[in-house]
């Protein structure tokens, strides 16, 4: 298999007359960090939908790891982590529990769970919280937590959908020192984010505006591009002139 | 004249005695654009629940208007708006019914005070026969703006309008916000994004249940005390791996396309900086002074 963990052809989702996800095409390469950026109603969670094999798209080509998104979807979702602000952990049952019940789900074996578990407590210094509910962590916690279960099966791939809302900087901080790391070690990360500073730490960015990928480059190339002092200016110049009312 | 006091308020909650917020003082001038900055669990939306009236605060005492929070507060629920974090419209009613609904449960109509949200709310007429829970999030958040001005309230209490809106939209709000506060409205507004700390008059920063600061966007600026620079090279991961070496650093962190590194030695410069991480095969590392911005600011009071 190369290198290229994701490759999108013209995508496109319909739902009735209205254009969700207009033919988007892209590739994103293993151990990449690649921003997913547009306004809100510009496509992206449809998109994302499509990428982890929950919903058909009506157009296009796509594969996630080698994977056809049309008729190896089981597959595609064993390959993936998933984590979003909404919706990542059972906030009653406790930390180990929501370890457990993940790690079974994606498949891993009872000695292979056990091991993973205690590095993950021993990185995140959880200790002390193992048999705590997760509803009882603060929320930067519970996020790095998230993010840990998301990759505990050695994904090729994670999507994180707006995973750092609403948090203080230094956690956002530690929380993206982990995708970082995670990165380090050959897993591809696909976020998307409001935080345009965030939007910065990618190695590369794409920005939807209503329903088509408008600008894909390094953030450096595109601020060059767009004459611009920062990807807030890039965004803005893109997205302000946006059809779709959000 | 003060729009809203607050001395040495307290709310703890349940059998664990959580403090959610902690002896919080702060006053806003009338007319003023005041934010309350901090992360998800800072306290800011008990401090909103308490200043509108819906919660009791367990000791120190506040005003709105020069009314009581506790004992006056039928007369201020008259005066003030709250859009709470939220979304809290019916539903089940058109965008047209929730506007007309709230205008009359404070005994007004919409056409009244049609000018205060015209600019806001052609922006959603279009959709006027639409149920509020089919709305998108942008929709809601300016219908919900909507109610809250409807009766033409005089302090606006805005609790985290801006949360997972996306930067153009973010922008806009913070437009309408400014053309509020021209008509003497005096605006208090949450919020978890620093950037948006510089677009108010002042500013509180809170952190868990505490306030670190109330002053001036500039002025927080300008009490910094350490120095900033900003370091750039090809590869961010390393780089911040490496600076946590650097002893003569008071702290080092990601901003952007850059690294941010602090420290309080006025006599190491931007050279030195370089030299460390030549030493440690970081090549050709871009370093330059750093403006501060709110953001570090928040980040020095969290690490002290």
């Amino acid at each position: 298999m190369s290198d290229t963990v994701i490759i999108a052809d013209k995508l496109t989702k319909k739902f009735g007359d209205f254009i969700a996800t207009n033919q988007i095409s892209f590739e994103v390469y293993k151990g990449e960090i690649f921003g997913f950026l547009g306004a809100n109603g510009a496509g992206k969670t449809t998109a994302m939908r499509m990428l982890c094999g929950l919903s058909v798209p009506s157009a296009g080509k796509a594969t996630i790891a080698g994977f056809d998104i049309y008729k190896q979807t089981e597959q595609i979702k064993r390959k993936i982590g998933y984590m979003s602000q909404k919706f990542s952990l059972y906030e009653d049952l406790t930390v180990l529990e929501n370890i457990r019940f993940f790690g079974g789900i994606y498949g891993l074996g009872y000695k292979e769970l056990k091991d993973k578990s205690e590095q993950l407590i021993e990185k995140l210094g959880m200790h002390n919280q193992t048999k705590k509910l997760v509803a009882e962590l603060p929320l930067g916690w519970k996020q790095k937590l998230a993010f840990s279960v998301a990759v505990l099966h050695d994904p090729a791939i994670v999507f994180l959908d707006e995973p750092t809302g609403g948090v203080d900087p230094v956690t956002r901080r530690q929380f993206w020192e982990l995708i970082y790391e995670a990165a380090n070690r050959g897993v591809t990360v696909f976020v998307t984010t409001h935080y345009m500073d965030e939007a910065e730490y990618c190695n590369r960015i794409s920005i939807m505006v209503d329903g088509k990928i408008e600008a894909l480059d390094t953030p450096v190339n595109l601020k060059k591009a767009f004459n611009a002092a920062s990807i807030d200016d890039v965004f803005y110049q893109l997205a302000r002139g946006a059809k779709r009312i959000e | 004249m003060f729009s809203v006091t607050v001395n040495d308020i307290t709310k703890v909650y349940g059998k664990e005695k959580l403090v959610a917020v902690d002896r919080v003082s702060f006053s806003v001038n009338k007319g003023e654009l005041f934010g309350l900055i901090g992360p998800d669990g800072a306290g800011k939306t008990s401090i909103f629940r308490m200043l509108t009236t819906l919660l009791l605060p367990d000791s120190g005492s506040a005003t709105v208007n020069g009314y009581d929070i506790v004992k006056d507060y039928r007369l201020i629920r008259n005066t003030v708006g709250y859009m709470p974090g939220k979304f809290s419209l019916y539903q089940d009613l058109t965008v047209e019914e929730n506007l007309h609904f709230f205008a009359t449960v404070f005994g007004t109509g919409i056409q009244e005070n049609y000018q205060l949200i015209k600019d806001i709310y052609v922006q959603i007429e279009p959709f006027k026969n639409r149920r509020a829970g089919k709305l998108s999030g942008g929709m809601k958040q300016k219908l919900a703006l909507c109610c809250a001005l409807i009766h033409k309230p005089t302090v606006l209490f805005l609790d985290e309008p801006t949360t997972g809106v996306d930067p153009v939209s973010r922008k806009e709000f913070w437009e309408m916000l400014k053309r509020l506060k021209a008509q003497g409205i005096s605006i208090v507004v949450s919020t978890p994004y620093m950037d948006e700390a510089d677009l108010c008059d002042r500013i509180a920063l809170i952190q868990a249940g505490k306030i670190l600061s109330v002053e001036t966007p500039e002025n927080i600026k300008a009490g910094y005390g350490d120095t900033l620079f900003a370091v750039k090279s090809a590869n961010m991961y390393r780089l911040l791996e490496t600076l946590k070496n650097y002893d003569k650093a008071l702290s080092s962190y990601a901003f952007g396309e850059y690294a941010h590194v602090s420290l309080n030695d006025n006599k190491i410069h931007a050279g030195d900086i370089k030299q460390f991480l030549a030493g440690r095969n970081i090549q050709e590392a871009e370093v330059i002074p750093a403006a501060v911005t709110i953001e570090d600011c928040f980040i020095k009071f969290l690490k002290n």
